[in-house]
């Protein structure tokens, strides 16, 4: 698939592999001398592939590099992290198949390569990536691998060549310092140029392949795995080959001293998608991991609530409309609709089902916990039923006890790898004077610490919190039945708090404010702000953003309600 | 905290440092130590626009770490220094001082001085001339040392001289000591600033040699000169060489007059007192009515029996002599409403006749002027005085009894 050569026989370019690893084309079962290895290095931009073999490149500089471009750094870096999330058992199309295409795309696109005019240079438009515009052609499978293949054809030669020549003009001309060929021209590039590529946005081609393939793995859960280190972030450029030098601007480029804000990726991922002009993305039905009843009941699990208010959690799904397909399958480039945050979105709809069962007013809550406790001490067939405090109690402790290790971790967080980095040649002795001192001190500091610094990161899991039905110290509340605050009503089982209180009466504009709501602690009651600090912990995000999601949730639950009450202008806030 | 989701460099070492903090305060240094080893990677980064840099904070933590670690010695703490020495230029002369206060704290005197003889020697472009004031004051360590070093040799060379020896040889580095000591001692106390132990060391010198003129010129700079800071030591070294001197009342009551208006609770006024009270002179005595009640305004001397018996001497005195009864009325009037309470409750009364009957004589004796016979306190004692059969407290009671109604004149 890397290989985009023509076949000698039939000028084809449609590879297959053999069992021994050859390629054969597929039109004329020509089988090539070819095999994957040769053509799958590192440097992977099929064109400059040919040109390196055609020696046409400047393979050597005096120092052991070479010239290297800014998008190959990217596309290493991705190549990383496809692996990184193939080890975490993500099936290999993701890497293969779905998000080098993706990639290729946005190259394309973006004008960097495998098109007849790069950019910043006027040379004679030619016909092969308009040519291959029949991305639509399948739509079952809109793979864009069509596009690599015809891509390439003689004339591309030329165009390395010219390309090649003219960014070594501008680098020539440039006194900005950078390892690779581009990098001062990369980050001089015109801001209206759409989507620069940025470390970020590698996560974001990585979600969008996740989301595309409906892996079981939601943008939070990625971004907890990038921080934990399971996804090369922070210093994959360490795994760069030697010969490509990194320093200078490019330590602008590829050198992060951030953590992945959940916004930023979501964001970027969306515009990539319209970049891309991505088709509707494969359909998310209630079968999928991301569909809300899913979601709801990893994190109810999670969150050690009763089984039973997954009931609640599908009838409010079902009731908003939020589980259909069309609302959650991804559209790019459709402006109307919502951007569903499938995680922020599962962990508000069961922040609902509790303000619906428990009213979290500070007061009701507590009383129904101490009917529950009553009715628990007198008896205990059929179960016990859930008590709140006792379980608020339970939550609190693990919650405060993770989050004080999570506290810690942060702090104790090395940003710094072995690979030394400077900006110009200048302060290189500096730089790696600085390192060692930093080495030796690490060593006299950590011999006097006591404990071993464990060495080895844990393992990735999805679940943060557990709880075990084992433990007879009833600390599991899995099991506990909601009994004691339902009721029974013409057959049906409905709570038996009657009121609700809105978060907010009025939404705001997203597009002008950003946000749907705002949050300010001290306005909401603890119990509320304790479950929203819940999911905040597990999800890794602003507490503000689930208050927003809980916001658009009961403004569609309420919604004939709200509509009335406003006309008389009342709240219905107890 | 919970929400700061939003994780970068900076912020994460922020917080790393606060770890440090409350590790270093709650003396866990363990922890201290493994929060450090994070830390230190911030070296790497560029604070330029910070005002305290990471090259310093990992010096100052460091050095308290290493300090009081269990498991580190010396040799590293010395290792540890040196490396910091090499990070920033601007504060090495800093760095070396300090190192060298530990090195003196743990008794490596001779360390000490090679690391101050090598500082010293230090010159870096114009760096030098900004860390002038370090330099002076390693200079001056550096006398100090050497002052030490005469002292020993002093001490050899009386023992020597008791015993009959005479020992040019050690007289000689004696006295090649003093010159570099006094050479350096001098600089420093040219400058303003406080110099106790500088210039205790360099008068030290200079008697010895018996040069008591320059000594007194040092002395007097560095009590009277106002571009020094306000130093009540000043004023104690200065009335303790006149006293050695044997100079006149005048001048020492002089020397101490300033001191009791810097810090009336000092332990020197009863001297002053004593001296007050005996002069010729009405203001004199006056104000030594006044220093006695100030001293013993102070928590510090409740318990002084030798303060009390000062007051106790002088308030007899005045009663006996009839005259300048207001001097005792204007100095009780700021004291009567809390006095009592404060010197002469009834527990105290039991207290001072429990732990120390001479205090609690004077004590009784100030109190039945002041408050008259019926006071609780001086009731108590005297009773306790009287039962006891212990003559002065007879005495004692005669006399109240006959100036009984003084406190109604001052109290009025």
């Amino acid at each position: 698939r890397d290989f985009n050569e023509r076949c000698a026989q039939c000028s084809e370019v449609n590879w297959g592999l053999t069992d021994g690893g050859r390629f054969y084309c597929r039109s004329c079962h020509n089988v090539t001398e070819r095999t994957r290895e040769v053509v799958n290095t590192d440097f992977i931009t099929n064109s400059r592939v040919q040109t390196i073999s055609k020696g046409l490149r400047k393979q050597e500089k005096n120092d052991g590099g070479c010239e290297w471009y800014i998008c190959e750094g990217f596309q290493l870096v991705l190549k990383k992290q496809a692996e990184a999330l193939e080890a975490l058992g993500v099936c290999p199309q993701m890497k293969d198949e779905i998000l080098c295409s993706f990639w290729r795309c946005y190259l394309q696109k973006s004008k960097q390569a495998y098109c007849k005019r790069p950019a910043g240079e006027t040379v004679k438009a030619l016909s092969a990536c308009e040519s291959s515009t029949d991305v639509d052609s399948d739509p079952e499978r809109p793979s864009l691998l069509h596009l690599l293949s015809v891509s390439e054809s003689e004339g591309d030669l030329q165009t390395d060549c010219s390309f090649v020549s003219s960014v070594s003009k501008v680098s020539e001309s440039t006194s900005v310092y950078s390892g690779s060929v581009d990098g001062s021209l990369y980050l001089m590039k015109n801001q209206k140029e759409k989507l620069k590529m940025t470390m970020p946005m590698t996560l974001s081609f990585c979600y969008m392949a996740l989301l595309w393939l409906r892996e079981p793995i939601t943008l939070s859960e990625l971004l907890r795995f990038v921080v934990e280190g399971h996804i090369p972030y922070l210093n994959v450029f360490q795994h760069f080959p030697e010969k490509m030098k990194l320093c200078g601007l490019d330590l602008r480029i590829f050198c992060v001293e951030s953590w992945p804000v959940y916004e930023e990726v979501f964001n970027k991922m969306h515009e990539l998608a319209a970049f891309l002009d991505l088709p509707r993305f494969p359909d998310i039905t209630d079968s999928c991991f991301l569909h809300p009843d899913m979601l709801c009941m990893k994190y109810l699990m999670e969150a050690n609530l009763p089984d039973e208010l997954h009931n609640w959690t599908c009838r409010v799904v079902k009731k908003i409309g939020i589980g259909e397909v069309d609302f959650l399958t991804l559209m790019p480039g459709n402006k109307s609709t919502r951007k569903v945050k499938y995680d922020v979105l599962a962990a508000a709809v069961i922040v609902v089902v509790l303000k619906l069962l428990f009213l979290l007013d500070d007061h009701y809550e507590w009383l129904l916990s101490e009917f529950a406790e009553e009715r628990n001490k007198n008896s205990a067939e059929g179960g016990p039923y859930f008590e709140f405090k006792k379980w608020y109690e339970v939550v609190k402790q693990s919650l405060d006890m993770e989050q004080k290790k999570l506290d810690e971790e942060r702090a104790k967080y090395l940003w710094r790898c072995e690979k030394p980095l400077f900006y110009s040649v200048k302060n290189k002795s500096k730089v790696l004077k600085r390192r060692q001192m930093v080495v030796n001190l690490q060593n006299q500091f950590g011999k006097l610490s006591g404990s071993v610094r464990r060495a080895e990161k844990p393992n990735p899991s999805s679940f943060q919190l557990s709880w075990s039905e084992e433990k007879t110290d009833g600390s599991c509340f899995h099991r506990h039945s909601l009994k004691g605050v339902l009721q029974e009503k013409c057959g049906l089982l409905t709570a038996m708090n009657p009121d609700y209180w809105l978060c907010t009466v009025k939404l705001c504009n997203e597009k002008l404010c950003g946000h749907l709501a705002h949050y300010r602690e001290v306005e909401f009651p603890q119990s509320y702000h304790f479950v929203l600090g819940l999911f905040s912990f597990l999800l890794r995000i602003q507490p503000s953003y689930i208050h927003d999601e809980v916001c658009m949730i009961e403004h569609k639950l309420f919604n004939k309600i709200l509509y009335k009450k406003l006309k008389y202008n009342t709240v219905l806030r107890k | 905290s919970s929400y700061e989701h939003k994780l970068n460099f900076r912020k994460s070492k922020e917080a790393c440092l606060s770890y440090i903090q409350d590790a270093l305060l709650q003396k866990q240094w363990k922890r201290a130590a493994e929060f450090l080893t994070c830390y230190v990677e911030s070296l790497e980064k560029d604070y330029s626009r910070e005002h305290i840099g990471p090259s310093e904070m990992i010096w100052r933590i460091g050095t308290e770490i290493l300090w009081h670690h269990s498991q580190s010695s010396m040799k590293e703490f010395n290792c540890f220094m040196e490396q910091m020495k090499t990070l920033g230029v601007k504060r090495y002369l800093k760095v070396c001082l300090e190192h060298v206060f530990h090195l003196l704290c743990n008794g490596q005197i001779d360390e000490a001085y090679q690391n101050l003889s090598l500082a010293e020697s230090w010159r870096f472009g114009e760096q030098t001339a900004i860390q002038d004031k370090e330099m002076k004051l390693i200079e001056a360590y550096r006398g100090l040392l050497d002052y030490c070093s005469w002292s020993k040799q002093k001490n050899i060379l009386l023992e020597h001289s008791e015993d009959g020896f005479s020992d040019l040889a050690v007289e000689q580095e004696m006295h090649g000591y003093f010159r570099k000591a006094a050479v350096n001692l001098k600089e420093i106390i040219k400058i303003p600033g406080v110099w106790d132990v500088f210039v205790k060391c360099y008068v030290d010198l200079l008697e010895f040699y018996g040069d008591h003129n320059e000594a007194r010129q040092v002395l007097n700079e560095y009590a009277y000169n106002s571009k020094f800071p306000a130093n009540p030591n000043a004023h104690v070294y200065l009335y303790q060489f006149l006293k050695r001197q044997g100079e006149s009342k005048k001048s020492l009551i002089s020397a101490l007059k300033i001191l009791h208006d810097i810090v009336p609770s000092h332990e020197l006024m009863i001297d002053f007192n004593t001296m007050l009270q005996k002069s010729k002179k009405r203001k004199k005595r006056r104000l030594g009515l006044e220093v006695i009640f100030a001293a013993l305004d102070y928590a510090g001397w409740k318990d002084n029996a030798k303060a009390w018996s000062c007051l106790a001497r002088q308030v007899k005195q005045i009663v006996t002599s009839e005259k300048h009864l207001d001097w005792i009325k204007q100095e009780w009037n700021s004291r009567k409403d809390w006095w009592p309470a404060f010197h002469f409750s009834r527990y105290l009364a039991k207290r001072n006749w429990q732990e120390n009957k001479s205090l609690s004589y004077e004590k009784a004796l100030v109190a039945g002027i002041l408050l008259g016979k019926d006071c609780k306190y001086f009731k108590y004692v005297s009773h306790q005085g009287c039962k006891a059969q212990l003559k002065r407290f007879r005495m004692l009671k005669k006399f109240v009894n006959r100036h009984n109604l003084v406190y109604l004149r001052i109290s009025g």
